[in-house]
């Protein structure tokens, strides 16, 4: 008997009991959905992550005060003058350009009768061409703004359009941060959303103007973060070492005592693959058990329906089936069956993960899940082999069964 | 004198069962020869079903010898008994054995399937169902047809792969006596008309006397050996 009436036959005798078969792949299904969706969702999320990390600028390192690593009790914090330091062209000769930060996540931002909550950065020049912001109109914060602690701020686009309704045409307008007057210089270029939340929805003023008027630090020329931009790529491990230098030199702090971090995005970009990886081997790991027991409830309905079929194993035998005919009959029946789960599961993941990716797109995190063919191909192999591995054991009874025995069953 | 299809020798048959051994065949001779229609008659328990499935190559018997149309079969492998099966025997039983999903056509198909024909199959399972005059059920399933028509397509299909002989066990045991002997002309008509050699076994004394020879079994034997049958078979 060919493989191709063996097909036939199999789906005819699956056909026929259809909710019987239903059921029993519903593990299949399950588990194959998850491990489609899983790997989709995952590798979407990595390039948005990646690609967010690679949005913040090119060749940065982070610098901030604290050592996860080690135990401190005396941390400096980071200061104006820390930057001004690792600006130093002889002290750091790869650092290109240092942008000093502070930041409040929440503050009130009002403008006519309009009022919102946003994050508020304070800024030096310098951001700018570290973080590759551009203005869309207006003009960015200079040096002057910050020597006079001017009153100006510029807007991300999001703010604009919650306390303006428009984007366009603000320089000049006032607004109240915090209660307190500023006026408008500018507005940014759209950024987009990220899976950090939107990069629009900020207001940016002169770090100055933020340490004394706004954002208040217990120590006056503490900043949050410095944004330190190596000379190239290639410079970034080098630009790390002299800013380390630079601060174990300022901090006078103990060999192995770091009181500071410093992070590249590379390093970030490791961090996220660590995740996504625990992530993906988490979920991979309940899609392999949803899998197994998927087969072996295979394996149960596939016992079931030899005993049931018993004469019909007897009768055929008598008609001249071999062990191998019967086998293969068997075996062609649990793998197609599974086979259908796994496509269904294909399916399913696939519309689970574009699902997730509408939900992404509607809150504000876009990412495109990508379901790869890799993962398509993976899913079918396996399901059928699981429906073949988890078939071997009944197909055998069957095929083993004696024709008078098989004959007489009833 | 016509050949023998079957030449059985002291066939013996011992089921166990844990402690206690049954002898279902007790050194049981017999031949059968091409062409002729041999009823097999005997108490229940007596061993007619057992040797039937020695006699059909379903089953292995525990000594002596067995050639069918002169071949030993008797020490087989299980897969060349099947094909043995396959190619030699028709089978035919009392509950039909008809696989319900499957059309009447599809029934009959099967032993070619398994002897690995490919071509023309529809046609040969086409012209047995004809020839048992079901040339208008040949789609129908086994649960749209009645007892006499089952029992048909189970002719159609013993008939099909032009086996040596045709075994029936008690063919007529599920059937009521007029439609029995509707299934005992036809396979009567089909012996005559293609000289097909059957073994039928039965209780029933009026469908053993359709027959050219009765072959009685008592405790694992045959009871006597009707010599004069031979003769007359030889004459007919
Ligand atoms: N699988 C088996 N295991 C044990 N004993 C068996 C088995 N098959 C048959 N027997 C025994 O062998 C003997 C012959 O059985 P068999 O079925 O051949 O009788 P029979 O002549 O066909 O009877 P009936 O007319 O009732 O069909 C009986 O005593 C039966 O109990
Ligand atoms: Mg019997």
């Amino acid at each position: 008997m060919s493989l191709f009436q063996a097909f036939i036959e199999a789906l005819e005798s699956l056909n026929s009991n259809k909710l019987r078969s239903g059921l029993t792949i519903l593990g299949i299904v399950i588990g194959v959905a998850a491990v489609i969706a899983m790997l989709a969702i995952g590798r979407g999320a990595q390039d948005s992550i990646t690609g967010a990390i690679s949005g913040i600028g090119t060749n940065l390192l982070f610098v901030f005060s604290g050592n996860e690593q080690a135990n401190l009790r005396n941390i400096r914090p980071l200061t104006i003058q820390d930057a001004e330091a690792i600006g130093d062209p002889f002290l750091a000769p790869h650092v290109a350009a240092v942008a000093p930060f502070i930041q409040s996540g929440n503050v009130i931002v009002a403008a006519g009768g309009e009022q919102t909550r946003t994050s508020l950065g304070g800024v030096t020049p310098t951001y700018f061409q570290v973080r590759n912001f551009r203005v869309a109109e207006g003009e960015e914060i200079n040096q002057e703004h910050l020597l006079g602690r001017a009153s100006v701020a510029l807007l991300g686009v999001e703010v604009a359009e919650k306390l303006f309704g428009r984007r366009e045409g603000l320089v000049g307008e006032t607004i109240r941060i915090e209660g307190q007057p500023f006026r408008v210089i500018g507005v940014m270029e759209e950024k987009g959303g990220s899976s950090f939340g939107s990069q629009d929805d900020v207001v940016l003023i002169p770090m100055t103007t933020a340490r004394t008027r706004i954002i208040r630090r217990s120590t006056i020329n503490r900043v949050d973060l410095i944004l330190v931009q190596a000379v190239s790529a290639r410079d970034v491990p080098q630009a790390a070492e002299e800013v380390a230098a630079i601060l174990r030199e300022r901090h006078r702090t103990e060999v192995g005592a770091d009181d500071f971090t410093i992070l590249s995005q590379q390093d970030f970009l490791q961090t996220v693959d660590t995740i996504l990886g625990v992530f993906t081997t988490f979920l991979g790991g309940i899609a392999a058990i949803s899998l197994l027991v998927g087969g072996i409830g295979i394996m149960n309905i596939m016992l079931v329906s030899v005993s049931e079929r018993t004469r019909e194993i007897g009768l055929r035998k008598a008609l001249g089936a071999r062990k191998r005919d019967i086998l293969i009959q068997f075996l062609t029946e649990s793998s197609l069956l599974s086979l259908i789960g796994g496509l269904i599961g294909i399916l399913l993941g696939w519309l689970i993960a574009y699902i997730v990716g509408q939900v992404a797109a509607a809150t504000g995190n876009a990412f495109t899940p990508a379901v790869g063919l890799d993962a398509i191909l993976l899913a079918t192999i396996t399901s059928t082999v699981i429906g073949l591995f988890f078939g071997i054991y009944p197909a055998n009874r069957a095929a083993n069964l004696e024709p008078v025995e098989a004959l007489r069953y009833e | 004198m016509a050949e023998p299809v079957v030449i059985a020798e002291n066939l013996t048959k011992v089921y166990k069962m844990g402690e206690v051994e049954v002898h279902a065949l007790r050194g049981l001779s017999l031949q059968i020869f091409k062409g002729e229609v041999v009823s097999i008659m005997g108490p229940s328990g007596s061993g007619k079903s057992t040797l039937m499935n020695i006699l059909g190559c379903l089953d292995h018997p525990t000594s002596g010898r067995y050639i069918l149309d002169g071949e030993e079969v008797s020490h087989l492998r299980d897969d060349q008994l099947a094909e043995i099966r396959n190619r030699k025997v028709g089978f035919i039983f009392q509950s039909f054995n008809l696989l319900g999903r499957q059309t009447a056509l599809a029934n009959v198909e099967l032993p070619l399937r398994y002897a690995g024909i490919t071509s023309g199959r529809k046609e040969r399972a086409r012209q047995s169902l004809i020839a048992v005059g079901l040339e208008n059920r040949l789609y129908h399933k086994p649960t749209e047809l009645s007892g006499g028509q089952q029992q048909r397509v189970a002719i159609a299909r013993a008939l099909v792969n032009n086996p040596a002989i045709i075994m029936a066990d008690e063919p007529t045991g599920n059937l009521d006596s007029k439609v029995g002997q509707e299934i005992m002309d036809l396979l009567l008509s089909l012996n005559r008309e293609r000289g097909t050699t059957l073994i039928i076994v039965t209780h029933d004394p009026k469908i053993a006397a359709q027959t050219q020879r009765v072959i009685r079994i008592r405790d694992g034997v045959v009871d006597e050996t009707p010599v004069a049958d031979r003769a007359s078979m030889e004459a007919a």
